[in-house]
This record gives structure tokens, C-alpha cells and sequence, in this order.
């Protein structure tokens, strides 16, 4: 038995993704240009292969991504023959939607929220496959994996669909629809080997390189234009990279030397401060996700 | 994900039992409480007084929770030894225990009961024992816990082990699927370190324990079920002609070139290839996510279920189960529900509800409907066939749950007789 190659955690996955295709008619896979949704689409053409991936991707980009995220989104487009739909955060801002933050911890992360809800009514998605992972957070170790959100996107932690064993209900009423998230059961470390196992191509970012940064509340900003700096924070240069990828005001840097996959691994492995610990917009308060989630943040 | 195999275990016992605090403990103790985590707990535990790692607030997540001091919904953990990955589905041990203990349960293969050492087996103990026998989990483990405060006394243990032993005869658990260890989770004695104040106690660690069960031995050896979850025609020159029928496959293996039964329409045909991705497999094993190409042209759609000529399951409009109620809504005699079995969906109608069940192991008694967290025999009168095996021989396919015609919850989990 134990010679065929057979992964629980991916099957689980493509499960799930085939649930999705079958029980809704207009799916979307929210795409950041991260490891987790990059995986997602690995696990998505498993799913369907040899058809195609049957729902287009979807970015909501805040004009604040690092450059390298942008073109390696477009190349993997255009090598899987994929449809990108992408809406900014730039035009609900110009829309006066929302405002733009202002100082020290101006980011553009929470803005999405309505970028997104915008979009989900504009192309009427009924299900948004999502990469999160019950292991990155607190209130997401509660989620389901077919989570329902009413009209306006809300999740209601007290109120949700019990999942047994491994059936999917994914009916809802008209206006509501479903976040997926088919990796809810994977850790960080699981996929960054399951992305070393099966060889999946991911940003420049993610691996050591020089970048010009700035030292802030124990943490290691990028130094560019759409980070507010104070004239004090002096910008050094360092070799860095990143853990998780978001926008460039939220996500910060590791001190890091490792340059291959086989590095990046094993720099995971070992180490104490978890995958979130980087991300700006979950240091706000300890429950800075959890409200989040509930306004329907992805 | 470098094949270290995957275990899946549910954790029962009452609040103050000290659930909470073994979990954390089976982080600390394998490094899986990073830096941060562990210094959010600790300031959190100074703040709160407590002169001790309260290691419930790494699992007890949302702020209602952490306002009362409770734990409302079921919390998937994750942790990993060189060997194993386990995910932990913590169900909150007070009220709504069964709705919670039910899901939990569902997706597990292993039961850590808790029983607090000063207490012993209380009622409490008896339906998480209960809620295990019923979802027919391989293996449970009793860890009495709090031996610290009864002076890790070799009596105590015995003595509710032969409680304990007393209800495992009343079970349809065979003696070598229980394993007795005495543990301090606040001290750490017996989870991953053998402890010096338990000499008389010869057995593994928690933990030792839980690295030692196998995947393959705690899984069910059953006929292969192969519901059809999704159609794949591909439609591009490469694949002009190509349709695959992608599902999961559960209790069996199927091999390329066997005799199969479409249902259900009770065509035959023969398995031409079996692929998982580009990968063609000779053989398929149970749990694995593939897609499958017949020798013939035969008319399938999502819903049916292909198995071996060999080994037909029943084929029934009338069934009988013990269901579940995990909605507010109660379930009565006469009402309408959609009922998913696996990826099928047939129309329900409840036709006798024949008892409700005491969760203590002490009998039945007859009712008129089945309220939130009650358990209860049922009949239903179905639209059109579903095919089954009992629960007792295969638990994917012989389960089902029933969704609501008007709110679309899921309001009920069924075990097939």
C-alpha cells in the first residue's frame, strides 16, 4: 500500500474542489500572488485535469503589491491558460467607498474588504475559494470549510453549518454566498514542502535577496513609496525575504540567507515565531482578524 | 509532504478536566508553540493572575470566548512529530457537547477522554464514551488526568480504569481498542516524557502512544465505494473524446481492468485507467481523490456511485438510521429534508420516529421529535434510492446528513442500520 504515492491532505483538497465546481454555479479563486493561493491552483488543476481549471481567478490589488508578485501572476496566467479578472483598490478610493489611511500604519489591507464584496456583486461569484489556513490564526481555527457570509459578506462565528465527516452543504439562499478555503487543514510547513515536492514555481520574494528596509516596532519594513516612513527610520540594506506576501504596507521582512526551496524548508522548520508574526495588520490586537472576518475580510 | 502519515484524533471531557491545558501541553512539548504564541500566553496569564501557563488561550481563539472563559465552537489544532501529522478537532466539553463531539468525532479515527483523577467516571464520561461507540472510532484513549493532585496514586488509576472497563463491556469497543494512561497535563507527566512519579505505570506516554497507531490499522477494511463527485470532459483536441468520472474513493481498492456496477442504473463496464493528476495508477487506495475512465460509453452523472460487480451495496427507499439533531430546529414525524449521502442528494420524508436514546448507555424512551443534541432512531421514506452499506460496515457510506428545505442548515447526521 504504502508504494502508491498517495497524499491525504492534497486529496482532501481536491475534494473540496470539485465540491465547489459541482454544487455552485459561479465560482472564483481569490488570488494574492502567495504561496497559499499559488498552491491553491496546483491543487485546482489536479482537480479538473486534463480539462481546465473551470473558474477564473480574481485579484484585488491594492496598487501597493511588491512588482514581483504582479509579474509572476501574470506569467502563470498566461502559462495555464488561465482567466484573470482583477479590480483595484485605487477605484473604490476614487469611488469614495473609501478612504485612504493616513500615518504611520496607513495600509490599504482593510480597504480590500470592499474592492472584494464590490467585485463578488458585480460578477454575482456564489463561492470564493480562499487559501487560509486554520493553523495561521486564532479565530480561523474555528472556520469552516464551506463558510457561509450573508449579504455583506459577514460571518457569523456562533452561528455556523456543522461539517461532518467529509459532505459539503453548500446551499444558500439567494444574496448569500460561500467562502472555501480547501487548505483550511494544512500547516505553513505542509505547504512549503508539498511546494518543494511538486516543484511549484513561486515569487522571487519569497527567497533571500538585498532590499532596501527599515527597522519599526522589532519588525523589518520595505523601504519604497507607498510605506509611510518617519525621516528618523533610517534605511539600510539587508538580505531578506518574506514569509507571507500581502501588501507591502502589512507584510513584513525575515532576516534570511535561505535561497533555495530546500533552504526555505528547513529555515521553517526551525523556526519559533510564527508565519503571522510578520504580518503588520494582525499586530493592530489580538483580535484584529477576527473583526476583520466578520466585516468579510477574505 | 515528505510521507509522514496523518493522524486524526477528537478531544472530549467536561470544563474543568483540563483539556485545554493537555493540548497545549502537546504543542509545547513538541515545539509547536512558536515564540510568540508563547509569549501572547504568557502575558495573558500574568495579566489574569494566574501563576501558571494558562495554555487554554491558545486554543480558545474568538473574544466571546476568551470573555467567558469558555470555548464555543470546534477548534482544529495542528502539531507534528518528526513522524506524524496530527490534527486535533477540540470539542468544548459543556453544553451543545454532542452537536460538537458528533462533528469532531466525524472526522476522526482516535478519542483522547479526559477524567479528572480527583472525580472519576462521571455522567459526563459516559456520553463522550458513548458519542465514540456510536461514530465507531478505531481507538479511544482514557487519559485520567490531574494524578499530581491524588498523589500519583497507583489505586486511583485502577480504580476508575475498572469503572471505565465496566462501560467498555456495555460498548461495542473490543478491550485492545482502549488504552489507560495517567497523566498531568499541567505538569507534564506521561505526555512526552515518561513520568518518575508514575513508576508502577509500565505503558507509553501520551504521546509514544499516539506516534505508535498506524493509519492503515485504524481505517476500516470494507467493499470499495466510488461515489461520482464531478464529470470531466475536457472537449480540447488533446482530449477530444476523453470523460473521466472524478471522485473519492472510500473502504476498498479498485484495480484497473475490474468488473464494475454503475448505480443507479446497474450498468456494467470495466475500469480502463485510473488517474490521480497525469499519474495513471494501477490500483487506488481508499481516501484517495482520483478519476476514473470506463472501457465502455455508459451514461453517468454526479451522484452515482460506482463499485465491484461483486460486491453490491443495498439499494433502498426506506431506510432506518440513528440520527443526530445539531440544529435548533427540531426534527418531527411528517417533515420534508434534502438528504446528502456522500455527493447524493435525495428528498426525505420522516415517517416514524421510533425512540430516543439516553446517551449514558441506560436505554430508550419513545418521543414525538428530536430536539438539539438529542439522539434518536428515525425512518424515512425517500425520493428515490440511495446506496448504502450500514454504518456498522463502512462509515462514509453509511452516513448521510439532512439540510432544510427553508434555511438550507444542515440540521441532522445520520448513521445508516
Amino acid at each position: 500500500m504504502s508504494t502508491i504515492y498517495f497524499n491525504p491532505k492534497e486529496s482532501e483538497s481536491i475534494h473540496i474542489l470539485r465540491e465547489v465546481a459541482a454544487q455552485f454555479e459561479r465560482p472564483v479563486l481569490l488570488f494574492s500572488g502567495g504561496k497559499d493561493s499559488i498552491t491553491l491552483v496546483r491543487l485546482a488543476q489536479k482537480a479538473f485535469y486534463p480539462a481546465r481549471i473551470p473558474f477564473p481567478l480574481l485579484h484585488i490589488d491594492t496598487g501597493h503589491n511588491f512588482p514581483e508578485t504582479i509579474q509572476f501572476r501574470d506569467e502563470l496566467v498566461k502559462e495555464l491558460g488561465l482567466e484573470l479578472i482583477v479590480r483595484n483598490v485605487q477605484d473604490s478610493i476614487d469611488q469614495g467607498k473609501v478612504r485612504e489611511e493616513k500615518g504611520r500604519y496607513a495600509s490599504r489591507n482593510t480597504l480590500q474588504t470592499t474592492t472584494l464584496l464590490d467585485a463578488i456583486e458585480e460578477f454575482k461569484f456564489d463561492a470564493c475559494i480562499g487559501g487560509a489556513r486554520r493553523d495561521e490564526e486564532k479565530a480561523r481555527a474555528k472556520e469552516r470549510v464551506f463558510s457561509v457570509r450573508d449579504d455583506f459578506g459577514q460571518w457569523d462565528e456562533k452561528n455556523q453549518r456543522p461539517e461532518l465527516f467529509d459532505m459539503l452543504n453548500g446551499r444558500i439562499e439567494q444574496g448569500q454566498n460561500v467562502r472555501v478555503f480547501p487548505i483550511s487543514n494544512w500547516t505553513e510547513l505542509d505547504v512549503w514542502e508539498y511546494i518543494k515536492t511538486e516543484n511549484i514555481k513561486i515569487p522571487s520574494i519569497y527567497f533571500s535577496h538585498k532590499r532596501k528596509v527599515f527597522f519599526r516596532d522589532g519588525l523589518i519594513w520595505t523601504a519604497n513609496k507607498h510605506v509611510y516612513r518617519e525621516p528618523h527610520e533610517e534605511v539600510v540594506e539587508k538580505m531578506v525575504r518574506f514569509r507571507t506576501v500581502g501588501d507591502m504596507t502589512c507584510t513584513a521582512a525575515v532576516l534570511s540567507e535561505a535561497d533555495t526551496l530546500d533552504t526555505v524548508v528547513e529555515e521553517i522548520r526551525q523556526s519559533t515565531l510564527s508565519e503571522r508574526g510578520a504580518r503588520i495588520d494582525d499586530k493592530r490586537s489580538e483580535a484584529a482578524m477576527e473583526k476583520r472576518k466578520k466585516v468579510g475580510y477574505f | 509532504m515528505e510521507n509522514r502519515k496523518l493522524i486524526k484524533i477528537a478531544t472530549a471531557g467536561s470544563v474543568d478536566d483540563g483539556k485545554s491545558t493537555l493540548i497545549g501541553r502537546l504543542l509545547y512539548d513538541t515545539g509547536s508553540l512558536t515564540t510568540d504564541k508563547l509569549e501572547a500566553i504568557e502575558k495573558t496569564s500574568r495579566q489574569r493572575g494566574f501563576d501558571y501557563l494558562d495554555f487554554s488561550l491558545a486554543t480558545d481563539g474568538l473574544v466571546a470566548e476568551r470573555e467567558q472563559g469558555i470555548t464555543i465552537d470546534v477548534a482544529h489544532i495542528y502539531f507534528n512529530t518528526d513522524k506524524t501529522n496530527f490534527i486535533v478537532a477540540d470539542t468544548p466539553g459543556h453544553v451543545e457537547y454532542t452537536r460538537n463531539m458528533v462533528t469532531g468525532a466525524s472526522t476522526s479515527q482516535v478519542a483522547i477522554i479526559l477524567i479528572d483523577a480527583r472525580k472519576g467516571v462521571i455522567e459526563q464520561t459516559y456520553r463522550h464514551f458513548f458519542i465514540s461507540n456510536l461514530l465507531r472510532l478505531s481507538h479511544v484513549v482514557v487519559a485520567i488526568n490531574k494524578m499530581d493532585l491524588v498523589g500519583y496514586d497507583e489505586d486511583v488509576f485502577l480504580k476508575i480504569k475498572a469503572d471505565f472497563d465496566a462501560l467498555v463491556e456495555k460498548s461495542n469497543f473490543q478491550t485492545e481498542q482502549i488504552t489507560f494512561i495517567p497523566i498531568s497535563a499541567l505538569k507534564g507527566e506521561n505526555i512526552a516524557k515518561k513520568s518518575a512519579e508514575m513508576p508502577w505505570y509500565v505503558g507509553n506516554t501520551l504521546l509514544d502512544h499516539l506516534e505508535v497507531l498506524e493509519p492503515e490499522d485504524l481505517q476500516e477494511q470494507a467493499f470499495a465505494r466510488f461515489p461520482v463527485q464531478y464529470v470531466i470532459r475536457p472537449k480540447t483536441d488533446a482530449f477530444h473524446d476523453f470523460r473521466g468520472f472524478s471522485g473519492k474513493l472510500y473502504g476498498g481498492n479498485l484495480n484497473v481492468g475490474d468488473q464494475v456496477t454503475i448505480l443507479p442504473s446497474f450498468t456494467e463496464s470495466k475500469i480502463k485507467s485510473i488517474q490521480l493528476f497525469d499519474q495513471e495508477l494501477e490500483v487506488a487506495v481508499p481516501g484517495a481523490s482520483i478519476t476514473i475512465t470506463l472501457e465502455d460509453e455508459v451514461d453517468i452523472s454526479r451522484g452515482d456511485m460506482i463499485v465491484k460487480s461483486s460486491e453490491l451495496p443495498s439499494s433502498e427507499k426506506s431506510i432506518t438510521a440513528t440520527i443526530c439533531q445539531v440544529n435548533h430546529k427540531p426534527l418531527k414525524i411528517g417533515q420534508k429534508y434534502t438528504l446528502q449521502h456522500g455527493v447524493n442528494r435525495v428528498l426525505a420524508k420522516v415517517e416514524s420516529i421510533q425512540s430516543k436514546i439516553q446517551t449514558d448507555f441506560s436505554g430508550e424512551e419513545s418521543t414525538e421529535a428530536l430536539k438539539l443534541n438529542d439522539i434518536g432512531k428515525v425512518s424515512f421514506k425517500l425520493s428515490k434510492a440511495i446506496h448504502f452499506d450500514p454504518y456498522q460496515v463502512n462509515r462514509s457510506n453509511g452516513s448521510f446528513i439532512l439540510i432544510d428545505e427553508g434555511t438550507h442548515d444542515t440540521v441532522s447526521v445520520g448513521f445508516i442500520f
